[in-house]
């Protein structure tokens, strides 16, 4: 695997649109065609060279090529990753919203925070965060019915509002507390929770699993207690309280057998 | 103003009879010419093919119901992968969105197609200071809107009581103040009955309270279109909309028209326009059994020369529906539980947005495909017979070159049908497989060009390449000596080799090179009627009674349409 390190001039002034800083667009091309590929800031257009200083080389694939990104500012750096289908990012710092959006395969790996909207409608791949992240991570965008589809969204630190909503696939991890509607809508895969979170956990979902360790603020009224299990989850395992739900919601039969949603909640 | 010559171009015109033949076409100060002088620019179109400007008879690209599709569908912009904005160019505006594009998109995607002309088919009146607005604001095309009249409670009191001279006064009025340019009717009298909760299912049944029945209302809009001489004909969008067994309505609707004869001397010769038929050509009782009429509504369609059709052809793409007819919109709303938005504008009609998937692996999905490409193909007189995708209700606009490609080759439709997943019982239901008919590029630009401009009355400025009409040529890389097939003939019409929107070459390879220069102008019929004070009157009434708003609110005035065109009948 080749290695291209960006590292940025100076902080900008307004946020910087950075869709190219993917391994599919560098993948195969020279340090010039690289600096040469689209950026923005704000409405001006600019090129990535006139930002970014660019050394190192790409690989011919997209598998084969690694993105080493460094400050000052990647804080304010948008797009970070997204659309990306294979090979490796690292963001050396906090990056700004949609990091990692419509992801469908490659790694992605955060060593500060993620803010707003980043893992959004992912399909596959995996994202690691090794700060926080901010609200509708790893969510559907505005306005949209498919979340997250695929894919793993690993976050050391704590999230925001809205984790994982009109999710239908694919797992998140969060390693500390989570604030409210975690899994709203929620049409499948995977949310642990390994600290404890706010109101409304998995309102109005069909499908899916939410296992939240340490606790939700308030219970939703739609949910039922239906039996105490041991699982294994991330590893490890633990005797949960199992929930279906969200029990106002229409849901579907598979093979005769109504299909609910499950919230898992630690047993103390 | 420059001349511009075309040269040695294979030109296509129902209206000067060029099929296919070499020509020249030469243009100046905005308008076709017979020749122009040495100093002219050449343009060499030697192995392409040159058409008129097209006419979009029917979609809906301003106003309120398409500003709300634009408002609650944010996700719209990423439909196609990556964010429109992604592509910037310094001549044109930043485009967005997919099935609701912004309006510049609207107006740079229609002229690099070759698009010339488009007809807003639904303007509630009372939003039609918006609706102008953002016809002024998209680029190049010209433009005209149809106020909505099928569920307007003046129309129904004046035609319940046969008061046609008072129905006609209030038409006029009604065109005169929104700028409007004929008569739409949408669900008539169903979405009236839907603030009750009801329906009118079939052209039969009364409309609550005020005891009209579809058909009467019809009727009624048919006379005083022709008692107006209004250049284009009744925009009818019929009852019962998208339902399985659907067609026996539609029959009900068409046979209405057989009774009138056109009166009016802009070139008409229809009194009735029936329009997205697809969505009105299903037979069976139920999803189960849905399947294909539309062999039986287009023989009835092919011998009635006094109706003319548009497709509205499925393009299996994810949407966004939009339609005056509030009772379908909830009905859908609840089919697919994805989002639903209805409104109901005062006395004048409802609406509703809600999107929708076009799904290849649902079989009904693929039925209704098959029926908007079963449409044109059955179609005798192609003057009669246009496509559309009913934008954005049966799928974008952008798709119409592909639509073009699979009515002009047999193979590439056929590679889809076969390919779906339920392929043997969409084959069962829809009459496509036996279909050998491949549309020509003549009999295209009959349905895209010289028939809309006859329909909509435009016959003398639009459509067609001869001296004196305006001068909008689209020349596309198509050679009708060795014609690419499936998805390269999709690509040549997708992105036009030349646009020349009224003497000003704004595309070029595709490339929309500065949409300033173009005048884009809106067009509207100014109808005169004598002084009614009956209506006038009543107008005053019922503003003061019912309405939100003071008719001093209500006009448009001509600073929302700078440039007008107008139509003096």
């Amino acid at each position: 695997m080749k290695t291209v390190t960006i590292k940025l001039k100076k902080v900008p002034t307004l946020y910087l649109e950075c869709e190219s800083v993917t391994p599919d667009k560098f993948a195969g091309k020279s340090l010039e065609a690289i600096a040469a590929l689209p950026c923005s800031e704000g409405k001006s257009n600019y090129k990535l060279g006139d930002w970014f200083e660019i050394s190192g080389s790409a690989g011919a694939t997209a598998a084969e090529t690694k993105i080493d990104v460094y400050g000052p500012g990647t804080s304010k750096c948008k797009y970070f990753g997204a659309w990306m289908s294979a090979g490796e990012v690292v963001v050396n710092g906090t990056a700004d919203m949609f990091t990692g959006s419509w992801m469908t395969g490659g790694k992605l790996h955060v060593k500060g925070d993620v803010r707003s909207f980043s893992g959004l409608q992912m399909k596959g791949g995996e994202m690691l965060v090794e700060g926080r992240a901010w609200n509708y991570l790893g969510a559907a965008y505005r306005g949209d019915w498919r979340g997250m589809q695929g894919g793993l969204i690993r976050v050391k630190g704590d999230a925001g509002s809205d984790l994982g909503t009109f999710m239908n696939g694919g797992t998140i991890i969060v390693e500390g507390n989570v604030d409210i509607h975690t899994g709203t809508h929620a049409d499948g895969g995977t949310i642990i929770i390994k600290g404890k979170a706010h109101r409304r956990v998995g309102g109005q979902m069909v499908k899916g699993e939410i296992y939240v360790f340490k606790g939700c603020d308030v219970m939703m009224p739609g949910f039922k207690k239906v039996e105490e299990r041991e699982i294994e989850v991330d590893g490890e395992k633990h005797v949960f309280n199992v929930f279906i739900g969200d029990l106002g919601e229409r849901h579907s039969k598979s093979k005769g057998e109504v299909v609910y949603g499950h919230l898992y909640t630690l047993k103390e | 103003m420059t001349e511009i010559i075309i040269k040695n171009g294979h030109v296509f015109d129902a209206v000067t009879g060029h099929k296919g033949d070499v020509a020249d076409v030469c243009m100046k100060d905005g308008k076709i010419v017979d020749k122009v002088s040495n100093s002219a620019t050449v343009i060499d179109a030697t192995g392409k093919s040159v058409m008129a400007g097209a006419l979009d008879v029917h979609t809906h690209v301003a106003g309120p119901k398409v500003n709300l599709g634009r408002w609650y569908r944010p996700e719209d912009k990423f439909r196609l992968g990556e964010r429109c904005s992604a592509k910037i160019d310094p001549k044109t505006k930043i485009e967005g969105g997919f099935s609701i594009p912004t309006v510049y998109k609207t107006g740079y995607e229609y002229a690099r197609m070759g698009f010339a002309f488009l007809m807003e088919a639904a303007m509630p009146p009372l939003y039609s200071r918006h609706t102008h607005e953002e016809i002024r604001d998209t680029p190049i095309v010209d433009e005209a809107a149809m106020p909505v009249f099928g569920n307007n409670w003046f129309m129904f009191e004046y035609l319940k009581n046969g008061e046609i001279d008072n129905a006609a006064a209030y038409v006029a009025w009604m065109l005169r103040q929104t700028k409007g340019y004929g008569i739409k009717c949408v669900n008539p009298g169903g979405s009236e009955a839907w603030a009750w909760g009801l329906n009118c299912m079939t052209v039969n049944d009364p409309v609550p309270y005020f005891e009209i029945t579809p058909k009467e209302i019809i009727a009624g809009l048919i006379t005083t279109n022709e008692e107006l001489h209004l250049p284009h004909s009744v925009h009818l969008h019929s009852n019962n909309l998208g339902n399985p067994g659907n067609f026996q309505t539609t029959l009900d609707s068409l046979k209405i028209a057989e009774d009138f004869k056109p009166n009016n001397n802009l070139g008409r010769k229809t009194v009735l326009h029936h329009t997205h038929i697809q969505f009105h050509s299903y037979g069976g009782t139920g999803w189960g059994d849905f399947e294909s009429k539309s062999k039986e509504v287009m023989d009835y369609v092919n011998k009635t020369p006094q109706i003319s059709i548009d497709s509205g052809s499925v393009t299996l793409d994810e949407t966004t529906t939009m339609t005056a007819d509030g009772p379908f919109e909830y009905h859908l709303g609840a089919l697919n539980h994805l989002k639903w938005g209805n409104v109901d504008v005062e006395l004048e009609t409802s609406s509703g947005v809600v999107p929708y998937v076009y799904d290849p692996k649902v079989k009904v999905c693929d039925i209704q495909w098959a029926i908007g490409l079963e449409v044109p193909l059955f179609a005798a007189d192609p003057m009669r017979t246009m496509i559309t995708t009913d934008h954005p209700n049966a799928g974008p606009f952008t798709r119409y070159p592909r639509l073009y490609a699979w009515l002009m080759d047999k193979k590439y439709r056929d590679d889809l049908l076969n390919s779906f997943k339920y392929a043997t019982k969409v084959i069962d239901a829809t009459y496509l497989a036996e279909i050998d008919r491949e549309i020509n590029l003549y009999e295209l630009s009959q349905m895209t060009r010289a028939g809309p401009a006859q329909v909509l009355g435009l016959s003398g400025s639009m459509g067609g390449l001869a001296p004196g009409m305006n001068a909008n040529v689209a020349v596309y890389n198509i050679n009708p000596d060795n014609m690419q097939k499936g998805i390269e003939l999709e690509n040549a019409f997708a992105k036009s080799a030349y646009f020349i929107k009224d003497g000003v070459k704004v595309v070029e390879n595709g490339v929309v090179l500065d949409a300033d220069p173009v005048v884009k102008k809106t067009y509207w019929v100014n109808a005169k009627v004598p002084e009614n004070k009956q209506v006038m009157h009543d107008i005053n009434e019922k503003f003061l009674k019912y309405y939100s708003v003071s008719l001093g609110n209500y006009e448009v005035i001509d600073h929302y349409a700078p440039h007008q065109e107008i139509i003096e009948v």
